[in-house]
């Protein structure tokens, strides 16, 4: 009996090492070549993209799958978790088989991998753009990375209930309008059914739409003041109180107010405007399908620029930029490297590349993209085409950018849940600014 | 004539003609398992501790630094900040959790009705993660501090007590469980003789029972303080460190974070330019831990009673 138990034993640690050594075999590219595939130029090469956005994940894999059955070179999508995308990526460069495609969408990203991009200066991808003003680039003028789609933000707004309200589009022309507007509906949401804006969550999930995008507006202005072009060392927060005038407009007329908020997610947000408990949400054009899926009539959607009270601001456009940019790694091989770059120019130039990156991202920056259904996005050219200024992403030049956010959204915190002032807010706004560029230099 | 087999069997298998070429392929045996703590614990290890001296963003490029990380780790006012905090919460764990945990295995021991039950029940929330744990009781500290028009991200010691809550209600049927062992196996001819020399309760707790229990005692008070300086998970889905203070220089002190949590903030701060920063509060911190806890080991080692 023992010897069989032995045996048992025996053939179960034997069996044990074989898998352990099995799983280390090399991966097989997983489909064999098609016909359409064996006259294409033979690669050994292979992909590897990092992707960032987990709504994205399932187009991407698929689309992965469709250049492989074409050509036969293999390409692997991972996507990084809801706001792991750093942790992933530090994690996967490290690896002998790092990604060869990654994304490095703002200054902290090229401070932090810069010397990990490939200059795509000249490449055919590069050639096929028809902008360069969403490009990142180092130093010497080379580029970094590219912006293969682009995005617009700003406030929406539900215009159904906004004339339930007897209210229209047209009365909100700066801050003291939708303010106006606002109040108006917040006075009046027991009988209507609905507020002004919907939750300012400062959950993880959410508070990025203020600590990345409604800073942006106070940002922009004061770069644009100051003709700031290069991430500056230093901020004056010029415009905070055009910052504080929102922000407190938001937690106050919303259903949603003071220490609730701290732990308000982001769906809990975006549910109350779906389900028409809300006329106002700030949030981008990438809502657009999710709201629209959740049985939003496109045509009662609108996005209104963030007015904040600035001078001039009737002329404001919505805030369009870019955290999309795809960068190379150059620490791949030779023919890695090849075969990244024939995946990005398929992406770019074919039916179903181009299919895909006009639905999941909106409009891109390349020769052959196509129209996307995105209404924000002829919302958006609508203002500029009426000769509204376009307010760029200012916020791509913060330093530290996770480090400075979070000292903003806890500043913010204490400040809406009342136990701090609004000094801590600037001060982490102005001073973090500083700190966190500081230390960053330090640490270069 | 099968009890003759058996015995048969087992004086062929300690025959030294099968014992010995067993015995002498004992690396074999012991190979699989030293091989995953090279590749699990020491590799890592060696490296984590060499990389401390490195700057690097990857840890295949790193750059010899030399001493420059430690300074640097030691003069970082959120390290000293977190490892304060950390003493006192290991402190104040190590002693709720012990004190409260030994009175229930205590309680639980005198054959009332039901023990089995409440045994199982102490001892389910062992079984669910840290993360969940934190996110869970996030929800319930802020569902009952919302009505007093706060949160716990709000005020620095509705974190603490709420970190101290959450460990004791994970920990304490663990410890409960191998106070219940220690108390399980002390002799009752022991307790009965101290009945019949007219010994109170009291004086049976404290003469008898507890110096009986001392392995029990030195056991549990190792996980509970060790537990409480490597605290994670918890902390990070609780508070993540929040509310932070603001300093006039621009610069944060997150008031609830802990080591290991400021340790992994660093890490990944400044745009991942600190990690070997980082690296070193990890190597101090490991040395700090395995100081206090040999230290811990030998003093309550000697209170141990031979049964």
């Amino acid at each position: 009996m023992k010897k069989v138990l032995a045996l048992i034993l025996t053939l179960c640690m034997v069996f044990a090492l074989c898998a352990c050594g099995e799983s280390k075999a090399p991966e097989q590219p997983a489909e064999a070549p098609t016909d359409a595939a064996a006259d294409a130029p033979k690669t050994e090469g292979s992909v590897y993209y990092l992707n960032f956005k987990p709504e994205a994940d399932a187009a991407w894999q698929e689309l992965a799958k469709t250049y492989t059955e074409q050509t036969g070179v293999p390409v692997k999508v991972v996507t990084a978790a809801s706001g792991e995308y750093d942790t992933t990526l530090t994690a996967e460069m490290d690896k002998s088989s790092a990604p060869t495609l990654f994304q490095c969408g703002n200054q902290g990203a090229i401070n932090t991998w810069g010397d990990y991009c490939l200059d795509l200066k000249d490449t055919d991808v590069y050639k096929e753009m028809t902008t360069d003003s969403f490009n990142l680039k180092g130093e010497n003028g080379e580029v970094l990375s590219i912006g293969y789609c682009y995005e617009a933000f700003g406030i929406i707004v539900n215009t159904e209930l906004l004339e339930k309200a007897g209210h229209s589009l047209d009365e909100i022309k700066n801050f003291d309008s939708l303010k106006a507007v606002a109040d108006d509906i917040h006075a009046r949401a027991g009988e209507l059914g609905f507020d002004a804006f919907s939750s300012s969550g400062l959950d993880s999930s959410s508070s990025w739409r203020f600590s990345g995008h409604l800073a942006n507006m106070p940002l922009f202005y004061e770069f644009r003041d100051d003709g700031v072009t290069e991430q500056p060392a230093t901020i004056k927060g010029t415009y905070l109180d055009n910052f504080k005038k929102v922000w407190d407009l938001y937690t106050t007329d919303s259903a949603v107010t003071g220490s609730d908020l701290l732990t308000a997610t982001g769906d809990m947000s975006s549910a109350e405007f779906k389900e028409g408990k809300a006329v106002f949400y700030q949030n981008g054009s990438w809502e657009y399908a999710g709201l629209v899926e959740a049985g939003m009539d496109p045509a009662k959607l609108a996005m209104i620029p963030i007015y904040c009270g600035v001078e001039g601001e009737e002329q404001a456009g919505l805030c369009c930029g870019t955290e999309n940019c795809w960068a190379v790694n150059n620490e791949a091989s030779e023919a890695d490297i090849k075969a990244t770059l024939d995946f990005m120019k398929w992406v770019v130039t074919s039916e179903e590349g181009t299919t895909m990156l006009a639905e999941q991202f909106g409009p891109c920056p390349f020769k052959n993209a196509k129209t996307p259904e995105n209404v924000f996005f002829a919302q958006a050219n609508e203002y500029t085409a009426n000769g509204n200024y376009v307010v760029t992403w200012a916020f791509n030049y913060t330093p530290a950018v996770n480090d400075w956010r979070a000292a903003v959204v806890d500043a913010l915190g204490q400040y809406t849940g009342g136990t701090g002032d609004w000094s801590a807010v600037q001060t982490a706004f102005v001073e973090g600014w500083a700190t966190q560029y500081n230390n960053e230099q330090a640490a270069k | 004539m099968k009890k003759a087999k058996k015995q048969r069997d087992s004086s062929a298998l300690n025959s030294k003609l099968i014992r010995r070429p067993i015995q002498r392929c004992f690396w074999l045996f012991l190979l699989p398992t030293f091989a995953a703590f090279c590749i699990g614990f020491l590799y890592p290890f060696c490296k984590g501790l060499f990389l401390s001296f490195c700057k690097f963003k990857t840890t295949s490029k790193w750059q010899w630094v030399g001493f420059d990380n430690y300074v640097k780790a030691l003069s970082d006012q959120s390290f000293i900040h977190s490892f304060l905090y950390t003493a006192l919460f290991a402190v104040t764990t190590l002693i709720v959790v012990n004190v409260i945990a030994f009175a229930v295995a205590y309680v639980l021991t005198r054959g009332i009705k039901g023990s089995n039950i409440f045994r199982t029940v102490f001892f389910m929330p062992n079984l669910i993660g840290g993360i969940v744990l934190g996110y869970i009781w996030s929800m319930i500290f802020d569902g009952i501090l919302c009505r007093y028009g706060t949160s716990i991200l709000l005020e620095a010691k509705y974190g603490f007590w709420g970190l101290v809550i959450l460990l004791c209600w994970q920990q304490i049927g663990y410890m409960m469980i191998i106070y219940i062992a220690g108390l399980q196996s002390i002799p009752e001819d022991m307790l009965e003789a101290a009945k019949i020399d007219g010994a109170s309760s009291w004086q049976t707790l404290w003469k008898v029972t507890i110096p009986n229990l001392m392995p029990s005692i030195t056991i549990c008070t190792f996980l509970t303080l060790t537990n409480g300086f490597k605290l994670y998970d918890q902390n990070l889905a609780l508070t993540g460190g929040r509310p932070f203070l603001q300093m006039a220089d621009g610069s944060v002190v997150k008031t609830t974070e802990m080591m290991a949590l400021n340790i992994v903030n660093s890490f990944y701060a400044s745009g991942g330019g600190n990690r070997g920063v980082g690296q070193a509060k990890a190597v101090l911190f490991f040395v700090l831990v395995a100081f206090i806890s040999i230290m811990q080991l030998r003093s309550t080692r000697n209170k141990e009673v031979q049964q």
